[in-house]
């Protein structure tokens, strides 16, 4: 399978400081599911920062389908194809979920494709259709997280980068969250860069997992052979 | 009783162009956090513009949409040029270049037209009595010319994707760029938005109050105060607030303090608004994130 | 709100842009002294001697610069210093000036009587205004001393209080005669005195900042929740520093109202405090040094804006300040400081 995203030595850190991540490299595959594991600030989100444009890499390489990403503005890098759902959903709390939905597809041209993404989006979410009306900032945690994969699924994201989408949320609703992340990826097809804490979880769903500790990459392989092998599940992984 | 009535559908008028400007500064506020003290001039600069396409012969109504799109080109232009490398600066150096924008516009005003006061025809004029001799025939038109530019704005805002990417970009800019829109853009867009809805506060005001370099310090301060009372981050409520303030401003004229302390009753609003309720009638409360 | 002064990306920490450079102690201390002395008495024959070497005009146009440079130090106190944007400083040099006025005029109070006046009379206007407006962001303030600024005028003008302001014709009063002892004219005198009194309100700003008061204020300016976390009241310490900025524009007031020996009210517009907004920013936003400059730049520069273009001097105006706030942010002051700083560094000190 052709590598979609391609992370090469890469070394960034926020606001001219010194360097968050020290040549970090990874792949995601069309299609596939990479797990970005690690403790707190170990640079999982920088990662994800840095490949959306947020913030600036200093040294290293971002392909996206071969080309080079690395240096463009982070909207110029959403219409290629990569949806972020950032730490801390991001939405947009003063605007109804339907504008929030619509902001998704806003920069579509496809109207009919839009109005068949709606459709599934609401199938996979129907909370979402009852509350379409509803100001955004009055749901439920598990809902704006529900609201903000939605959200990141109407661009028809060839890439979708998650972060922590387990965070703050109750243990029935993640397991909700990750059955319909399953589900859009036998579907759709699109690959997944997964931040993740709970370990286990990601590491059920990914085909490939990378450890992260310190802004470096100490350990990476398939999920599955992760997931088997007991001493590196107890050494890093705490389960 | 007659003459209440008509103070108070003259305060509405006069309203009606508080609350435009009053939306203007609300929306550059919401994008960036500044507020427009140039507003007043660049509205100012605009009205003459009209009234020179007037004296060269234009019908009233193409030099009202031909300013009110030089404006718009005027305001993006300010934004790209100016504003946009002052994206991170302090704010007392944003607010200097507002200041100086001030200026420049108040001075090239009076150097190009001249600081003699001139008068500014208004296509409503009729002797005809209306509403039974209520409302003059300017304070019907303004009235219904503002209403509408509000309304276009606010069907704008609720019913387009254009629209919904600007507002989505005021309230999270960070998300927006997630999402693919061109943030820098949409302020550019808000920023002629606005210039062009002060153009048209101008062409309405300017019949009233006389056509000079200054005739718009008066309104961008009660467009202020209105701003204030309705909320600056809420353009309803700044809309609202404008409207409130225009009939506060009649009533006050008259019933109370004069018209010779217009200005000071402003001040007294904005102090008052800032010491009982500083969020304004309809805004969020002030709070700071630690 | 960021209420740091505008500082060049030269230099980016605010630690060396708060505080005037200090020199670095290499210089043995009896020869330092020796230098200091010899510089202070240097410093005052240049300042008092236009008193006898410039013509009468010149003379009043420095005693003006004096004035303003008062005013613009009172604007960078709650600017400069505590990161406050006042945009109706015009108000409290209106305020001053008229308290002179009026006592002298209608009471025949001697001119340095007057100046306590004054300061009082500023400085609870300063207070009152301040209170509203400083317990919330910045840019209420800039708003409320905005409208102050436009309000000032017509307030002035009405008929309540006419009697004292003497509305729109205004009042005249005259300088103070200089002492018999002393053969100068009374222009010259009135250059001593203003001079005088503004080296004394120098020194007691430069005291102010560089003591606790001023650390307080630079607490509040650059990291308002820490000090609010170690028990400082922010809007009392704003408020104060509102009010002590007043005083000191009233001063001013007081001293240019009897320089001209006539205040209107069309003399006090928002004019008045865009260009000491405009002289601050000049001069040097947190600098003592930069009012200096900044007093001078309000004065002679208008001359010159309007040389190069008669019709449009305002134009120049507005579009010198853009280009300075764009390339030179730190004023007239960070300049000085750049080249200050590389002399350091070349001497290896600092």
């Amino acid at each position: 399978m052709a590598t979609l995203l391609e992370v090469r030595d890469l070394t960034a850190g926020y606001g001219g400081g010194p360097p968050v991540l020290h040549g970090v490299s990874l792949a995601v595959e069309e299609g596939g599911v990479t797990a970005l594991l690690g403790a707190n600030g170990a640079g999982k989100t920088t990662t994800l920062r840095a490949v959306c444009g947020m913030i600036p890499a200093t040294a290293g390489e971002i392909r996206f389908a071969g080309e080079r990403i690395d240096g463009q503005p982070t909207e110029a890098i959403a219409r290629r194809g990569i949806a972020h759902v950032p730490d801390g959903r991001g939405t947009f709390a003063e605007l109804t979920v339907e504008e929030n939905l619509r902001l998704g597809a806003i920069t579509r041209r496809d109207r009919a494709a839009v109005a068949e993404d709606f459709e599934r989006v609401f199938g996979l979410f129907p909370r979402l259709r009852e509350r379409r009306r509803q100001q955004a900032g009055t749901l439920s945690g598990g809902e704006q997280q529900m609201l903000a994969i939605a959200r990141a699924l109407l661009l028809r994201p060839r890439l979708l980068l998650l972060d922590e989408p387990s965070f703050g949320l109750a243990p029935l609703m993640v397991q909700e969250i990750f059955r319909i992340l399953a589900h859009v990826r036998a579907e759709a097809g699109v690959a997944v860069l997964l931040v993740e804490q709970n370990a286990a979880l990601a590491l059920d769903l990914a085909d490939h997992a990378c450890l992260l500790e310190t802004g470096r990459v100490v350990l990476q392989g398939e999920a599955a052979a992760l997931r088997r092998d007991a001493a590196v599940r107890r050494a890093y992984l705490g389960y | 009783m007659e003459g209440f009535a008509h103070q108070l559908v003259a305060g509405i008028a006069t309203g009606g162009i508080y609350a435009s400007v009053a939306l203007a500064l609300v929306m550059i506020y919401q994008a960036t956090h500044h507020v427009n003290f140039a507003q007043g001039e660049m509205a100012t600069f605009s009205t003459y513009l009209a009234w020179a396409a007037v004296q060269a012969g234009a019908p009233w109504w193409v030099a009202l949409l031909g300013t009110a799109l030089a404006s718009f080109a005027i305001g993006v232009a300010i934004e790209r040029v100016l504003m946009r490398p002052m994206r991170d600066a302090p704010v007392l150096a944003v607010v200097g270049v507002f200041i100086g924008l001030m200026l420049f516009f108040n001075s090239i005003t009076g150097w190009i037209f001249g600081y003699t006061v001139k008068p500014f025809p208004s296509p409503f004029e009729t002797s005809a009595p209306l509403l039974g001799g209520l409302v003059s025939g300017h304070e019907l038109g303004s009235t219904a010319v503002t209403l509408a530019v509000l309304a276009l704005v606010w069907a704008f805002f609720r019913h387009t994707s254009l629209g919904l990417a600007m507002r989505a970009a005021a309230f999270n800019p960070v998300s927006a760029r997630l999402v693919g829109i061109r943030v820098g853009w949409m302020l550019a867009l808000g920023w002629g938005l606005a210039a062009a809805i002060g153009a048209v506060a101008g062409v309405m005001v300017a019949p009233v109050v006389f056509l000079e370099p200054n005739m718009m310090l008066g309104v961008l301060l009660y467009a202020f105060a209105g701003a204030l009372l309705g909320g600056i981050d809420n353009p309803a409520g700044a809309v609202a607030g404008g409207f409130l303030v225009g009939v506060i401003e009649n009533l006050a004229g008259v019933y109370l303090v004069g018209t010779e302390l217009k200005l000071t009753l402003a001040l007294v609003i904005i102090v008052g608004v800032l010491l009982l309720r500083p969020s304004g009638l309809f805004g969020r409360p002030v709070v700071s994130r630690v | 709100m960021r209420g740091r002064p505008p500082v060049s990306a030269a230099q980016d920490r605010p630690a060396v842009a708060a505080a005037e450079p200090q020199a670095p102690a290499v210089v043995p201390r009896r020869r330092s002294r020796g230098i200091s002395l010899a510089l202070f008495l240097l410093g005052a024959a240049v300042l008092v001697a236009p008193a006898f070497l410039l013509s009468s005009f010149r003379l009043f146009q420095l005693t003006l610069a004096a004035g303003y440079a008062v005013a613009i130090l009172g604007l960078n106190l709650v600017t400069g210093y505590n990161g406050q944007i006042s945009l109706g400083h015009g108000a409290f040099y209106a305020v001053g000036a008229y308290a002179t006025a009026i006592l002298m005029a209608h009471f025949d109070w001697p001119f340095w009587a007057t100046l306590p006046v004054a300061a009082v009379v500023s400085g609870t206007l300063g207070y009152a205004i301040g209170f509203p407006a400083l317990r919330l962001g910045g840019l209420y303030l800039a708003l409320t001393t905005f409208s102050l600024a436009l309000a000032v005028p017509q307030l002035l003008k009405h008929k309540a209080v006419e009697e004292w302001t003497g509305g729109v014709q205004g009042l005249f009063i005259v300088k103070p005669d200089p002492p018999s002892f002393l053969p100068i004219e009374a222009d010259q005198w009135l250059y001593l005195t203003t001079l005088a009194i503004a080296a004394l309100l120098f020194l007691l700003a430069r005291n102010l900042v560089r003591g606790r008061i001023g650390r307080a204020m630079m607490a509040v300016r650059d990291h308002p929740v820490a000090a609010e976390a170690v028990g400082m009241d922010l809007a009392a310490v704003k408020t104060r520093t509102f009010a002590a900025s007043a005083v000191l524009t009233g001063l001013a007031g007081s001293l240019g109202a009897v320089a001209v020996e006539f205040v209107a009210p069309d003399s006090f517009t928002l004019m008045l405090s865009i260009t000491l907004f405009v002289g601050m920013v000049v001069g040097g936003v947190a600098s003592i040094g930069g009012a200096v400059f900044g007093g001078l730049f309000i004065v002679f520069v208008p001359n010159l804006a309007e040389s190069i273009s008669k019709a449009a001097p305002g134009a120049i105006y507005g579009v010198l300040l853009i280009l300075l706030l764009f390339v030179l942010p730190g004023g007239a002051a960070g300049l000085w400081r750049r080249a200050l700083e590389r002399r350091w560094r070349r001497d290896g000190g600092g």
